[in-house]
Order: structure tokens, then C-alpha cells, then sequence
């Protein structure tokens, strides 16, 4: 079953051409790592499937719905769509749990018992039982993005976006958000993963997508597109990243 | 001569005293519409809705083009005399101030929310929150805790500025030294006084703004772990 559809994207700023005419689909449970340099439009194509950026042109539908027809109660869809942030983007003046309690009170997904409760088993499922009272800031880098997961996974999506999650992380706390990662592709959770970790797309994705200039260069099953690239421009880039 | 200082200092104080209480409560009332004013006025600012973002802007541009004292004059002797019902002299103080202040106020919030990085409301949103509700629960938290050393500087201007209304008659401090000296000729020691007692409310007031900020301040008491 097709999750998440794209057709004849196009996105502008300005006159910068971003994404062009890009076609992609992504099945039910399947988990996509999107790579390519940067400037490729990579962020972008992940940020317009929750319409963090409007497209210039063309159709994205992400369970039936359409999020480019103007029409939709965006905000309705966007509970759906979990989305996990190169810089965090924690709540500094809530605590963790708060972080993660808050959206699904405030749209009256579960009463504060329910979302207390699914907090402390997201939290966890993520390792940080412990830091519940505690406030962001007081974490480190990785455990504040294994906290924005709890928090986007709390509102119990069946999609979740990952724009480079791990990039602005210290080496050492780069394993532990992979792994909670690996651990949520494996319950069949349907992931888009932008990164540059080019271990985890081996091992945990079912497609790789290269990008390069705004358009979709190649893709395939891992094993073939790190194996035997056939693109020149592919293996370009996999030669300077490998 | 000392007795002098201190028997002139003495017979003015309690003037003085009932002067600074009505500066203060007009500063109060002042800055606590201002806050609303300012808080309406910024939202207004950044909305993506151009009227409302023009109007704000027309409001800001006029009341920060202008002096206190031409507005002070314009509501008193302009607008409130022709009116069909009184207003007093203390209430349009009281709505000059909070004109002026919510002005500069509103230009106060938006610098601050602008401050706040973008992935805030990014992240909020991304989560199924309306733009009101994540700039309510997300933003101006965040926000207005980081206003409060600008809003502090406000207040104690306004604290000041009450003194410009003593040109429509308010009988603030200001107005009440300039009685006391008429009759007496004790420039020196009366204005001396009334700056003393401006150097101590506006000490204790920055006190109270340290510990409002203290107070509002969120995980900062613990150790910091590097990322």
C-alpha cells in the first residue's frame, strides 16, 4: 500500500529552482533514506511532505490526503506526520515529559492520564526514563533527540520524518539515536530518513535515494545503489563520502 | 543649616510622598495596558494579514515620531475636551502612558519573538498545533521571559515619563516639587528629595525585576552537560 505519494514536485525560492518535477513514492512500513550533497533539496522534499515549506507546483498525498490542497485542515494531517529536526527543537521551558505530553493534550488525542502514561513508556522505550523532570537543556545532544522522537512519535503518527538527525551530534552520541531509530524501522514504523550516515542506510534502509541538483539521480536497494552505483554522479559522491 | 535641610525636607516630604504614589499608580495601570496593548499591537505586526500588520505599524510609527508631550496635550486638549462626557486628568495620563509605552513594548515582543529560533515554531507545528496555539504554548513563553530586562527599561521610563504630565496638570512628584518650590525658593534640597526618591523606587523596582526573571527562569539551576 502506497503511503506517501509524490508527483511533478516543484519547489522555488526565488529564483533558485529547488526541487524539480520530482516523482516519489514511499509503501506502507518502508523505511527511504534520502542522500546527495548538500544544496541537493533533500531537506526541502522532506519539509514539503508536512507543507513546513508550500510547493511551487505539483501534488503530495500522504494517506489518502491531499497536503498540497488547501482545502485540508493542514494541522489535522501534520498529527500524522511525525517529524524529527536536525537541531532538536525541544520546548526549553517545558520539561521532557511536558514536551512530549503537550501536543497530544492540546489536540485532545488522549486525556493528561493517557499521555502521561504513553510518555513514560515513550521515554522509556528511548532510555531516558530518568530525565523525565528534567529540563533540556540539561541533556545531551543525543538524548535530546532521542527526546524530539518520543515527542513526535507521542502523537502516534504513521509516518515519521528525519531531517539529518544525527548531524549535529557529537561522534560518540551518534550510535545511540540510530539505534532507537533502527528500533522503530523495525516495527514497521514508514520512515524517510535524510542523513548522512551512510552505515545506517546500508543497514536499516529498504530504498536509498540519491538526490543531486533538485532532482532524483537514482535509487534503489542499498546493496545496489552503495554496491554498484550506476549513475556517474552517484558514484561521484559516494567515492567523496565513503 | 542642617536643621534647616532637614526641616524643609520634612514639610515637603509628604507631598512629595502622595505625588510619587500617584506616579506610581499611574505607572502601573499605564504599563499593565501597555503590556496588552503591546502584546496586541506586536501579534498584529507579524500576522501575515497586511492590515493588521499595517495599522500596527501606523500606530508604532506615530506614537515613536512623536514627543510624550505633544501626545500628552493632543489627548487632553485635542480629543478628550471636545468629548460630551469628562475624562480627568489622571485617566488620560494614564491612557497617554499606555499608548506610548505599548508602542515601544510592542516593538519589545517582536524583537524577542523574533529572537526565538525558527525550528520552535517549526517543531510545533510540525506536531499538529495551530499557529495560535504553538505561539501561546511555545513561543511567547519563551519570548516574553527574554523581554523582561527591555520591559524593565520600559517601565522606568514610563515611571518617568509620568512627569511630563505634569504640563496637563497631573499632580505627580514632578508637579508637586514644582508647587512646593514655587512657595518656598528650595530648589536645591526639594529636587535633591524628589530625585532620591525616584533613585529608590527605581531601585527596588530593577530588585523585583531580578527576581521575576530569577523566578521564570527554566534549567539553568543544574549542571550543564556539554553535547
Amino acid at each position: 500500500m502506497v503511503k506517501v505519494q509524490i508527483k511533478n514536485l516543484r519547489k522555488c525560492f526565488g529564483d533558485l529552482e529547488v526541487l524539480k518535477d520530482i516523482d516519489f513514492t514511499v509503501d506502507d512500513g518502508e523505511v527511504v533514506c534520502v542522500i546527495g550533497p548538500s544544496g541537493s533539496g533533500k531537506s526541502t522534499l522532506l519539509r514539503c511532505i508536512n507543507a513546513l515549506e508550500v510547493p511551487t507546483g505539483g501534488t503530495i498525498i500522504v494517506d489518502d490526503h491531499e497536503i498540497t490542497d488547501k482545502h485540508q485542515d493542514i494541522n489535522k494531517l501534520r498529527e500524522n506526520i511525525g517529524m524529527v529536526f536536525q537541531q532538536f527543537n525541544l520546548f526549553p521551558h517545558m520539561t521532557v515529559k511536558k514536551n512530549v505530553m503537550m501536543a497530544p493534550v492540546d489536540r485532545k488525542k488522549m486525556t493528561k492520564e493517557e499521555a502521561d502514561k504513553k510518555a513514560v513508556a515513550l521515554l522509556e522505550t528511548v532510555g531516558l526514563a530518568s530525565k523525565s523532570d528534567e529540563y533540556p537543556d540539561n541533556l545531551s545532544g543525543g538524548q535530546q533527540q532521542r527526546v524530539a522522537i518520543a515527542r513526535a512519535l507521542a502523537m502516534n503518527p504513521d509516518v515519521m520524518l528525519f531531517d539529518e538527525p544525527t548531524s549535529a551530534l557529537d561522534p560518540e552520541m551518534v550510535g545511540d539515536v540510530l539505534a532507537v531509530m533502527k528500533r522503530l524501522a523495525e516495527q514497521g514504523m514508514t520512515m524517510i530518513v535524510v542523513t548522512h550516515e551512510m552505515g545506517f542506510a546500508r543497514e536499516v534502509a529498504d530504498r536509498v535515494v540519491f538526490m543531486d541538483g533538485g532532482v532524483i539521480v537514482e535509487q534503489g536497494r542499498p546493496e545496489d545503489i552503495f554496491g554498484n552505483p550506476q549513475n556517474e554522479r552517484t558514484i561521484a559522491f559516494l567515492n567523496s563520502v565513503l | 543649616m542642617f536643621e534647616h535641610v532637614i526641616s524643609v525636607v520634612t514639610q515637603a516630604l509628604p507631598k512629595l510622598c502622595t505625588g510619587m504614589a500617584l506616579t506610581i499608580q499611574m505607572t502601573l495601570f499605564g504599563v499593565i495596558i501597555a503590556f496588552i496593548i503591546g502584546l496586541i499591537a506586536c501579534l498584529a505586526r507579524i500576522s501575515r494579514f497586511k492590515i493588521f500588520s499595517a495599522v500596527s505599524g501606523a500606530y508604532i510609527y506615530i506614537i515613536r515620531g512623536t514627543p510624550m508631550l505633544v501626545q500628552a496635550f493632543f489627548l487632553y486638549f485635542g480629543v478628550a475636551q471636545l468629548l460630551p462626557f469628562k475624562l480627568s486628568k489622571n485617566l488620560v495620563g494614564i491612557i497617554t502612558i499606555s499608548l506610548n509605552a505599548g508602542a515601544y513594548m510592542a516593538e519589545i515582543f517582536r524583537g524577542s519573538i523574533q529572537s526565538i529560533s525558527k525550528g520552535q515554531m517549526e517543531a510545533a507545528r510540525s506536531l499538529g498545533l495551530p499557529y495560535g496555539t504553538a505561539m501561546r504554548k511555545v513561543i511567547l513563553p519563551q519570548a516574553l521571559r527574554r523581554s523582561i530586562p527591555s520591559l524593565t527599561n520600559q517601565v522606568i521610563i514610563s515611571l518617568k515619563d509620568v512627569s511630563i504630565l505634569s504640563a496637563i496638570g497631573v499632580a505627580e512628584i514632578f508637579q508637586a516639587g514644582k508647587i512646593i518650590t514655587a512657595r518656598n525658593m528650595e530648589s536645591t534640597i526639594i529636587w535633591t528629595t524628589v530625585g532620591a526618591i525616584y533613585l529608590i523606587v527605581v531601585f527596588l523596582l530593577t530588585k523585583l525585576a531580578n527576581y521575576v526573571e530569577r523566578r521564570t527562569s527554566y534549567g539553568q539551576s543544574t549542571n550543564k552537560k556539554s553535547s
